[in-house]
């Protein structure tokens, strides 16, 4: 495999020379971005089988196989529907604002490790790259909201943006111990730091354990999803940030969101269930256990969404600041401890 | 004039313009918002000159929270454009003159040391760490200054945080604790009557 990838970037610069390399980077680029959309859609069509199996119905099932082709239909229905700008919106945001919100969630893959040594950018400050593109997310929701110049828009922009900037310090203090737990910040070096004889032992979900139940809750937070949808709030401001949007801008967002999802997966198992690592020491180490968590972790959220009720916002900011925050913190002190000890075999 | 010169005038172009937006542009939010294309302009000149850290952090603190928060506030005020720009021609000299000297001091410190003069900067190997070399700098030889940095942050949270701090007396409050502690025979009484026959109910 590797071999046939040196072979082919060999001839491929001896034919274009220096064209090459901004070419096969377009190339790589795609690679990564066409899956993910694709992962994209049919995450939507296992969010709706899973929720609705879990609550005895059968789910879409009327489009194709199974319902396999309800995905492509929902995506050509909302490309022919009418893009309606409301009037007294500012329009130039109103258009920008479903782009910003997809474009940091797909700029945070160039950094993500697939397997040792495929990834588009091996960047030594990868853990530092991955938490300023999240944090730009928010940006597509405060202007969506904003620019609506509807109340309803409005007050869910605020709710998400004020839920997002919480949670995110939860988030960034769990990946410093993380960080502390690897002596590194390049994700690949991350995931080769939980290498050992031991499997799933080597992880660091086990030292890093409440820091693991943090970050996926914050995840969960992070991305708007059930039970923490406050943004969203169907029973109470109708749809929240994106209820003047239709159409393509619509879905948008919705690819922002389920785009997020996979990559709050992805990060997840590489940081703390070792990425690529498999779990039995006699088994050979494969990009196929990666996609193995990731699944699981998504598996989580969509049963997440089909099993808790919404909380309370003052819940929510009570969660975040008054639990997380302060869990985080204290444990970045005990793996600082623990790290100077000999107990410390990770 | 090699690709990284052109990177660095197109983010150096993008920066003064979307500077110049943020003074010019009408509405606040959109002020604010060029605000962050600055920064992240900003970022751009910043990683060209390998400080990886540094431009990363760039975007972590301010446009990411920071800027979501002044974005915030500048949302929810209401301003009035027409007394905003009010008196703009008679301010105008002296905004004028504070920048001309400001641009005159900046100009006298960079010329005078002559360190950006004729010296094209040093690449680093691949495996060079900003970060690491950052954090050595900071914990040896500025380790006082970094504290001092950080002790002056501390005392403008608290300031900041006692300075909001009052208590309202008909402020409703929840005791989580409280609630998790309930049992049920806190709140549950079990009644143990006689059944009726039909007629007495009438």
């Amino acid at each position: 495999m590797m071999e046939l990838l040196q072979t082919l970037e060999q001839t491929g610069l001896d034919l274009l020379g220096p064209l090459w390399l901004p070419l096969w980077t377009v190339v790589k680029i795609m690679l990564i971005v066409l899956p993910i959309m694709g992962a994209v859609a049919y995450l939507t069509l296992a969010e709706r089988k899973v929720i609705g199996y879990m609550q005895i119905r059968i789910g879409p099932n009327r489009v194709g196989y199974y319902g396999l082709l309800q995905p492509l239909a929902d995506g050509i229905k909302l490309l022919f529907k009418e893009i309606i700008i409301p009037s007294g919106s500012s329009k130039a945001l109103f258009i920008l604002a479903p782009i910003m919100a997809l474009a940091p969630s797909l700029a945070a893959w160039a950094v993500v490790p697939f397997n040792e040594g495929m990834v588009l950018s091996n960047l030594n400050a990868g853990l530092l790259y991955i938490l300023a593109m999240t944090s730009l997310a928010v940006y597509g929701i405060i202007i969506a909201g904003w620019a609506s110049n509807s109340k309803y828009a409005f007050l869910g922009a605020v709710r998400s943006a004020a839920q997002i900037v919480s949670y995110e310090i939860a988030m960034g203090f769990a990946l410093v111990c993380v960080l502390m737990a690897s002596q590194s910040m390049n994700l690949t070096d991350i995931v080769n730091g939980q290498k050992g004889g031991f499997g799933l032992l080597n992880w660091y979900m086990l030292p890093l354990f409440p820091m693991f139940l943090v970050y996926l809750i914050s995840g969960v937070a992070e991305t708007n999803r059930a039970p923490f949808d406050m943004a969203e709030g169907e029973s109470e401001i109708v749809a929240g940030f994106h209820v003047e949007y239709s159409g393509m801008a619509f879905a948008l967002f919705f690819l922002a969101e389920y785009a997020n999802m996979i990559l709050i997966a992805f990060l997840t198992s590489i940081m703390f269930l070792g990425g690529w690592l498999s779990p039995l020491p006699f088994l050979p180490d494969s990009f196929i256990w990666l996609l193995g968590k990731v699944s699981f972790i998504l598996f989580l959220f969509l049963w997440f969404r089909a099993t808790f009720p919404r909380y309370r916002y003052d819940q929510l900011m009570r969660l975040g600041w008054k639990v997380f925050i302060p869990l985080t913190i204290v444990w970045v002190v005990v793996v600082a401890a623990w790290m100077q000890t000999p107990l410390w075999v990770w | 004039m090699n690709f990284e010169t052109i990177v660095f005038y197109v983010f150096a172009a993008l920066t003064v313009f979307a500077g110049l937006r943020v003074i010019t542009a009408r509405n606040p939010v959109h002020a604010v918002l060029f605000l962050v294309l600055t920064f992240i302009s900003c970022a751009g000149i910043w990683i060209l000159l390998e400080a990886e850290f540094l431009a990363i952090t760039l975007v972590l603190v301010y446009v990411g929270a920071v800027m979501v928060l002044f974005l915030f506030v500048v949302m929810m005020l209401d301003i009035n454009l027409v007394r905003l720009r009010e008196g703009i021609w008679r301010w105008l000299p002296f905004g004028a003159a504070l920048a001309g000297l400001m641009a005159f001091e900046m100009i006298w410190v960079l010329g005078s040391s002559g360190a950006s003069a004729g010296k094209s900067a040093v690449k680093h190997a691949a495996d060079y760490s900003n970060t690491k070399e950052l954090g050595r700098l900071i914990y040896t030889d500025y380790v006082y200054p970094f504290e001092i940095a950080a002790v002056l942050l501390l005392v403008a949270m608290v300031a900041a945080i006692a300075l909001t701090l009052r208590r309202r007396k008909d402020a409703k409050s929840q005791v989580v604790a409280e609630q998790v502690a309930v049992r049920k025979a806190d709140r549950l009484r079990i009644v143990a009557m006689q059944s009726e026959s039909k007629e007495s109910g009438k």
